[in-house]
């Protein structure tokens, strides 16, 4: 791929794969784009892989330029923005594949040359029971034709691992209708590898003085999409720990405050909540003496007692170190967003995680009420969980509490502490 | 050897004159010196070498001579010492490090692109050629999850009656990566003091990425929640998936209507009962049952245990559809799901590169040996009958050789335990020898640009 620096109009050379509209990435189109409109073309991109991301879709656009230069524009990988595009593509592309008709999915298939057959009517009879049953568990029941492909179950993770499909001898029994995740699964793993080598390609053949211009391009772009991720926070926004508790009260969003509570209350938390509390706190601007100091004070009445100061050093400490990027391999190891609290694994003895989630329902409004939610409210955010929108009851929370809008939606933590504090102080000064 | 002949004379002064001094030091016999002596001659460092090369170590063409050498190991010594990303490029490397530097525990994980020690060669540039490449997928059981649903013991103590919980685990989960995933060459050990680990050895498994290996846990996790989520058991749907519905008829029913609501007493006093009438979704039911049952004075001398019969109680008013109640359906299996099924810490397995201890080292709070078990066997297994380190080296010393080609072990209790292991690693090579020799091995797909 070449960038050209003149006004030549781009030409497409060398065809994609073959659907018009669905590429799979078998192969890198040759094409040559001009610098300006990199640039455009980038940000227009975003914009839709963003919009998916907050749960809107935009219209179709040309795709061919865009996913080459987007391509191109993830290279300097961050590992999370790598993941983030891969996600984003995988769900645009299966949104795109979902609207195609079964018949041009089965021949989408083949064409990408996925190595999956329909089964054979005998096969079918030998596990027409089971399938029946699964089918029944997750409330999709078969009808008289359904398809049924074979595939090994390395390719469909996310379909045996919600048990919905049938699995035997290291196959999964996938249906017509679920096979769009066989073939998405194939094609993030196809986008991945392009990802690799084209970062490759970047590092070894683009000439330095290209690199020079596009990088700054390259890493606007880059850093424009997750926001901010908090792990350098502002001098300005500093606590203290004179303040901690004022400010969980007021600012600290229910999953911190729970952690907080009970941390106060017991005197200990599981790894689990240590690593989201704590992580939180570096965020909110927390420094280390300050975190050591509190953690330490916290867990004096019990687990200092237990392990000694000796031993608290050596593991409590060297950890909460560890997670200010003082220790082992040294990463500055970044505050969680809502994502990845959401999707924690809290168990027995655990209290971290998003209580959206994890709490019930009886739980999850006795701590709105704590935290000061009235019962209308109340309400309305147990309606928003049960149809499992965690981050938009977050947002509903915040509003009732600070009794004003905030139209961007909870995507982190740290932002609803920022974005209380913003309003708090606010306040104050218009007082 | 004439250094070992030595050891084991110094070992006998030793235990005359000073087990004294050794026995106050150290608890339930688990010290350096005992330690030393297992390393030497006890503990079977040259079939864990086989087991890890998985056929590599012959001399057919195929067989990958870096690999063994590729693989990280991790050594906690003395005072919490912590050794990472230690390789060993062939056994005798790797039996003399151990003897040398004497673990108190040796944890094994992934195979690597390149050698571990050589790791900060190849960090340049960012691009990441250091990365695990094969790992076993793992699982790790730990009795102190089930804390909420046992009564007699808590945390690190284990007894005979919530140790069938663990048996439960082995078998749900040992038939479904069987039956359902089609993996073969599956080792569990006993993790010395409170729970099991599970080592999943074929190719296919060591290949498994992190997402698959997430996906498989995730497939196996139904107790979901936190403390603060009184029902953690949502079976929905018409009927139960396949594997859930095997694992019930087969294990879970049984294992809880026969061991579990008897050993511990599920239903013996209120705040008992009241647990398990918190996972009824309807409270009308839930407090009828709890009247009947809060007043109950027992007037006539019942034969039947009294858990018993409140539970035949509960089911008859659960599943007698008398209750048109959404949610009641499954009711009775969810109890049953939420005191039985295995729970999993999902953390250990959905990681390539975590550390997991290695099978036969010591525990060194308990001195028990984390010895393979039979899991068709498991229903005999008794942890607190395992082998500890003091009991092995007093057995050594307590008796002779009685051939010149009979190893030490033999003529302890380990014997068993290394012929389970050996039974296991026999069947693996053999399937080893066989992939290697036809050269099966998923390449990676090299498209040409």
């Amino acid at each position: 791929m070449e960038i050209v620096r003149s006004q030549r109009e781009p030409t497409h050379s060398a065809a994609s794969t073959t659907s018009a509209k669905l590429s799979f990435y078998r192969s890198a189109p040759a094409l040559e784009v001009r610098l300006e409109d990199f640039e455009l073309y980038a940000i227009d991109r975003l914009r839709v892989l963003q919009g998916i991301s907050d749960g809107l879709s935009r219209g179709k656009k040309p795709e061919e330029m865009e996913k080459l230069v987007l391509l191109l524009s993830t290279s300097p990988p961050r590992d999370e923005l790598r993941k983030w595009f891969l996600s984003m593509e995988t769900s645009l592309f299966r949104y795109r594949f979902r609207l195609e008709s079964p018949e041009s999915q089965r021949s989408l298939m083949s064409e990408f040359q996925l190595p999956y057959k329909a089964i054979s009517r005998a096969e079918f009879e030998t596990v027409k029971e089971k399938l029946n049953q699964v089918a029944r568990s997750i409330g999709q029941p078969l009808n008289a034709d359904t398809l049924f492909f074979k595939a090994p179950f390395e390719e469909v993770p996310e379909l045996f691992a919600g048990r919905r499909v049938f699995l035997q001898k290291g196959f999964a029994y996938v249906a017509m209708h679920q096979v769009v995740s066989l073939v998405a699964t194939q094609f993030r793993s196809n986008l991945s590898k392009c990802l690799v080598l084209t970062n490759r390609k970047w590092t070894s053949t683009i000439r330095d003085t290209e690199r020079d211009r596009l990088a700054p391009i390259i890493e606007a772009l880059s850093t424009g999409y997750l926001g901010p991720d908090y792990s350098q926070p502002k001098n300005s926004a500093e606590i203290s720990l004179k303040d901690i508790n004022g400010q969980a009260s007021s600012s600290f969003p229910l999953c911190m405050r729970h952690l907080f509570d009970k941390l106060r209350e017991t005197h200990h938390l599981k790894h689990g909540g240590r690593m989201q509390l704590g992580l939180f706190l570096k965020g909110v601007g927390l420094r280390l003496e300050d975190a050591l100091l509190f953690w330490k004070s916290e867990f004096s009445q019990k687990v200092l007692q237990i392990v000694g100061a000796e031993r608290f050093d050596k593991e409590y400490a060297y950890s909460i170190r560890h997670n200010y990027g003082k220790e082992g391999k040294r990463t500055d190891y970044t505050p969680y967003s809502c994502q990845k609290v959401i999707s924690s694994t809290p168990s027995t003895g655990d209290h971290h995680g998003c209580p959206y989630r994890h709490f019930s329902e009886e739980n999850l409004r006795a701590a709105l009420t704590k935290m000061g939610v009235c019962g209308r409210s109340v309400d309305g955010i147990l309606d928003k969980v049960r149809n499992k929108h965690y981050q938009i009851a977050c947002t509903l929370t915040f509003e009732a509490i600070h009794d004003a809008p905030y139209d961007s939606g909870i995507n982190h933590p740290n932002q609803y502490f920022d974005a209380s504090r913003k309003i708090l102080q606010n306040k104050m000064e218009s007082t | 050897m004439s250094k070992d002949e030595n050891l084991v004379e110094d070992k006998m002064q030793i235990d005359q004159h000073d087990s004294d001094r050794l026995q106050k030091n150290v608890p339930d016999g688990f010290s350096e010196d005992y330690l030393k002596v297992y390393y030497g001659k006890l503990f079977p460092c040259v079939d864990i070498y086989r087991w890890l090369s998985y056929g590599n170590d012959g001399k057919h063409p195929a067989c990958d001579q870096s690999y063994f050498g590729r693989r990280e190991f991790s050594f906690t010594l003395e005072n919490d010492i912590y050794l990472r990303f230690l390789s060993f490029n062939n056994v005798v490397e790797m039996e003399s490090s151990i003897r040398k530097k004497c673990p108190f525990k040796i944890d094994i994980g992934p195979v690597y692109t390149v050698d571990p020690a050589k790791r900060r060669a190849y960090a340049q540039g960012g691009n990441n050629v250091f990365s695990p490449i094969e790992r076993e997928l793992v699982f790790d059981i730990d009795m102190s999850d089930y804390d909420d649903v046992r009564y007699c013991c808590s945390g690190a103590d284990v007894c005979l009656d919530c140790w069938p919980l663990m048996n439960v685990a082995i078998k749900v989960l040992d038939m479904s990566l069987r039956e359902d995933f089609g993996f073969n060459h599956i080792l569990w050990v006993y993790s010395g003091r409170r729970g099991v680990h599970c080592w999943v050895c074929d190719g296919r498994a060591r290949r498994l990425r992190d997402e698959q290996r997430a996906s498989i846990a995730e497939y196996f996790h139904v107790n979901k929640g936190g403390e603060n989520n009184a029902k953690k058991v949502n079976l929905t749907g018409a009927v139960l998936h396949p594997f859930l519905a095997r694992s019930y008829t087969e294990v879970l029913k049984d294992s809880f209507e026969k061991k579990m609501l008897l050993s511990q007493k599920l239903f013996a006093s209120e705040d008992r009962f009241q647990k398990i009438l918190q996972i009824i979704p309807d409270d009308s039911i839930a407090s009828e049952l709890l009247d009947k049952w809060q007043g109950n004075r027992r007037s006539s001398i019942s034969k039947e245990d009294v858990n018993v019969s409140r539970w035949e109680q509960l089911k008859h008013v659960l599943q007698s559809g008398k209750h048109k109640v959404q949610g009641l359906r499954r009711c009775v299996e969810e109890i049953i799901f939420t005191y039985t099924f295995p729970r999993l810490d999902m953390e250990v397995s959905k990681h390539m590169n975590h550390l997991l201890k290695a099978p036969f080292c010591v525990h060194p709070k308990t001195g028990r040996i984390c010895v393979p078990i039979d899991p068709n066997d498991c229903d005999d297994f008794d942890p607190t009958t395992v082998p500890t380190l003091s009991q092995l080296i007093e057995e050594l010393n307590m008796s002779n050789k009685r051939s010149e080609s009979e190893e030490d072990w033999e003529r302890t209790s380990l014997r068993k335990s290394i012929e389970i292991f050996r039974s296991f690693l026999s069947a693996l090579l053999k399937s080893c020898k066989k992939e290697i020799n036809s050269n099966v091995r998923q390449s990676t797909d090299a498209r040409n640009w």
